[in-house]
């Protein structure tokens, strides 16, 4: 045999796998993808006691062989050695919970069918103890015929033993030539053996204790549970705002130090504004909301861990299922205020077809952080701080209407689509509510390092990239005496071009040359109009003012307002688009969605533009 | 049709009350999707076994939550209405 052993960790969603695998191979994990499909690969090496390699993959977690969603799917072709791209196991462990045993043990029975050599690893006994559950460890293994070692993956308890009987599981079994293939659907028989062992391995049960359940009586509460969760989510969006105004303070420090740094180091030419204007600015532009996209991912995954997650799902189910969805698409649309791409990743999680394309479509509509630079900066130019109640500031509610109208949009277009394209019966409402817990820090943390690459990546290869390329095409050719710039350029020529369309709906030559680049990523907008005012700044004279100046002077506030309505629609964002297409293997959806959401940005900004002229504010 | 008897008689499980037990007497499976049989069996929901009412539905129809053996779960009502339990 070639290659380290692979070992599939498989079990439970609820198991407490993923704890497992964060503690048996800490940050040395891999993040891929499995091969046409969507599925998150995560794997990591780790030593056996005599010092073997292995690989270690964490499977997503599912109830059973017969898989209901693409993720499940995964797991079920990686034990059968059919998944593409990845190697048939050749042992694995079965992660279950020891507080809910009879659940567990049942995919246990099942997984044991396939004849690969296996150990359990028993875990939570932590949480068994405290729920006055004693498990004989002998009399399991000895009913399932495996090695069960107990852990707490969250304390790191009992990973010695796990790799010892990993290694000498590996050594002493043979590894089945052929997959078995023959396994049982009909899972009823594997349950109740599975109570009768958890039974007969169960020494002692007195009722549990009930802290979940008395936390439900406040959380699940007619009244109270709705006011909890507003408040959760009130405190979460407060957070995202003021924890991030010193991290951001102290990334524009560092921006504004390398920019002077590069400006004194550097002869004044092309080489110098390139690094300074286009990549430490523009770049600098978007890794400014780093701190805000990691703050909302720490509030949902600490919900999420916390067990409260599902909590929240049901609470909205009802609202849901009024515009067609259900309580499970809450998840992955809160998600898609921090950014549509982790919120429609989430779709997967979503069963039922219809109801997961109609999430995916509508998520766009859910204001992503990276409209915020943009509404900042238009808000802050044309909006007076000016106070309307007490505690209440103008400019706060212009946002606040700006986030409502995404929302409000969204439940239209949702009940459109799903009588119109998405029509048929939707997929209910079943899910599993885990334990409460504390969540590990570990695991937080390691889910925040991985969200935050991610978004670092995009910023040092999308957004790099557009900025530079704009920043030659706004430059070049270079505009004779007496003419613009931002006009003469290859990027000012596309955007008159551009211009014969957008100027109905009150844009100007700017805004339309603003928009092409804010495909790549919605906050380019701003980096956009920095650039096209300070290369023709030289023209002038006016470089030194600030942006918002800069447009308060140059723009009327219909325009600016038909500005904050495009952006509420405009499908700005091609990684969206992208990961659109990945999750509906085609353009179809892509298409549709970015024809619907570009006409109705379109209407939008139109109507708010006329409408704000008959107003008067032209 | 019968008159009172001494064996229990089903009652829908939406009509158990908040924090009572019962034991489960008989499940439609026909009036659920095959997707919805799936998961439930896979929760351990069959004939036979202990349900607990954790939370009866919500205000508007809600979704309920059930323990099932200790694992807990929630559902919306139309699957309530196919579960017939006995106290």
């Amino acid at each position: 045999m070639t290659g380290i052993p692979l070992v599939a960790l498989v079990g439970n969603p609820n198991a407490g796998k993923s704890a497992l695998f964060n503690a048996l191979t800490g940050a040395r994990q891999k993040v891929g993808n499995y091969p046409g499909v969507t599925v998150e690969r995560h794997s990591g090496r780790l030593a056996l006691d005599d010092g073997r390699p292995i690989e270690l993959v964490d499977l997503p977690g599912t109830y059973s062989l017969d898989p209901s969603s693409p993720d499940e799917e995964v797991t079920r072709d990686v034990v059968l050695g059919a998944q593409a791209g990845e190697r048939r196991p050749d042992a694995i462990v079965v992660v279950a919970d020891a507080t809910n045993l009879d659940n567990h043990l049942r995919f246990a029975l099942q997984l044991r069918q396939l004849g690969l050599p296996m150990v359990l690893a028993l875990n939570m006994v932590d949480m068994a103890a405290r729920d006055g559950l004693t498990i004989d460890v002998a009399a399991l293994a000895g009913e399932l015929g495996l090695p069960v070692i107990e852990t707490v993956a969250v304390r790191k308890r009992g990973l010695d033993a796990l790799r010892t009987a990993l290694s000498e599981t590996l050594r002493t079994h043979a590894i089945p030539a052929v997959p078995t293939g023959e396994v049982d659907p009909d899972i009823r028989h594997f349950q109740r053996e599975a109570r009768r062992i958890a039974r007969a391995a169960t020494v002692d049960e007195p009722r549990a204790r009930q802290v979940t359940a008395s936390l439900d009586r406040f959380a699940l509460h007619p009244v109270l549970g709705p006011i909890i969760l507003l408040t959760l989510l009130f405190v979460m969006f407060q957070a995202v705002f003021s924890w991030s105004e010193a991290p951001i303070g102290w990334i524009e420090g560092a921006q504004g130090w390398l920019a002077d740094t590069a400006t004194a180091m550097l002869p004044a030419g092309f080489l110098r504004d390139l690094l300074v204007q286009g990549v430490i600015n523009g770049v600098g532009s978007v890794v400014v909301f780093l701190p805000q996209i990691v703050i909302l991912f720490l509030f949902i995954l600490v919900l999420e861990a916390s067990g409260y997650m599902v909590r929240a799902a049901m609470l909205m189910d009802r609202l849901m299922a009024g515009v067609g969805l259900s309580g499970r698409a809450f998840i992955p649309l809160l998600s898609s205020f921090a950014c549509a791409i982790p919120g429609i990743m989430a779709t997967r999680s979503i069963q039922d077809p219809r109801e997961r394309l109609t999430t995916i479509l509508v998520a766009p509509l859910m204001t992503c952080s990276a409209r915020l630079p943009v509404y900042a900066v238009v808000i802050g130019a044309f909006i007076p701080a000016r106070r309307v109640m007490w505690g209440v500031g103008l400019q706060g509610l212009v946002l606040l209407a700006l986030y409502v109208a995404g929302i409000v949009s969204a439940m239209i277009a949702s009940v459109l689509i799903r009588r119109t394209v998405t029509r048929g019966v939707g997929g209910g409402f079943l899910l599993e509510m885990p334990r409460y817990q504390w969540p590990a820090v570990r695991d937080i943390a390691i889910g925040l390092w991985q969200r935050a690459y991610v978004f670092l990546r995009r910023a040092g290869t999308i957004i790099l990239g557009v900025t530079v390329v704009l920043w030659v095409l706004t430059s070049y050719p270079v505009a004779p005496a007496g003419v613009k710039q931002s006009e003469y350029s290859v990027a000012g020529r596309i955007a008159s071009g551009l211009e014969v369309v957008l100027k109905p709906i009150g844009f100007n030559h700017e805004m339309s040359l603003a928009v092409i680049p804010a495909m790549a990523a919605r906050e380019v907008a701003v980096s956009a109009l920095q650039t096209v005012y300070a290369i023709d700044a030289a023209d002038e004279d006016q470089g030194a003012q600030e942006l918002g100046g800069k447009l308060a002077s140059r723009w009327s506030l219909a325009t600016a307002l038909a500005f904050l309505a495009w952006f509420v629609f405009a499908p700005q964002c091609l990684s969206t688009i992208a990961v659109v297409r990945r999750e509906t293997n085609g353009w179809k959806w892509p298409a549709f969605m970015i024809g619907y959401l570009f006409a109705l940005a379109y209407v939008a900004a139109g109507a708010t533009y006329w409408i704000a002229v008959w107003a008067g504010l032209g | 049709m019968t008159m009172a008897s001494p064996i229990p008689v089903p009652m829908p499980l939406a009509a158990l009350a908040r924090r009572a037990r019962a034991t489960v007497a008989a499940i439609d499976w026909h009036m659920l999707t095959p997707a919805e049989v799936r998961r439930l069996r896979e929760f351990g929901l069959d004939e036979g076994v202990e349900i607990e009412m954790l939370q009866r539905a919500g205000v508007g129809g809600g979704p309920l939550a059930c323990r099932i053996g200790r694992m807990a779960i929630t559902f919306r009502s139309h699957i309530a209405r196919a579960i017939h339990v006995t106290l």
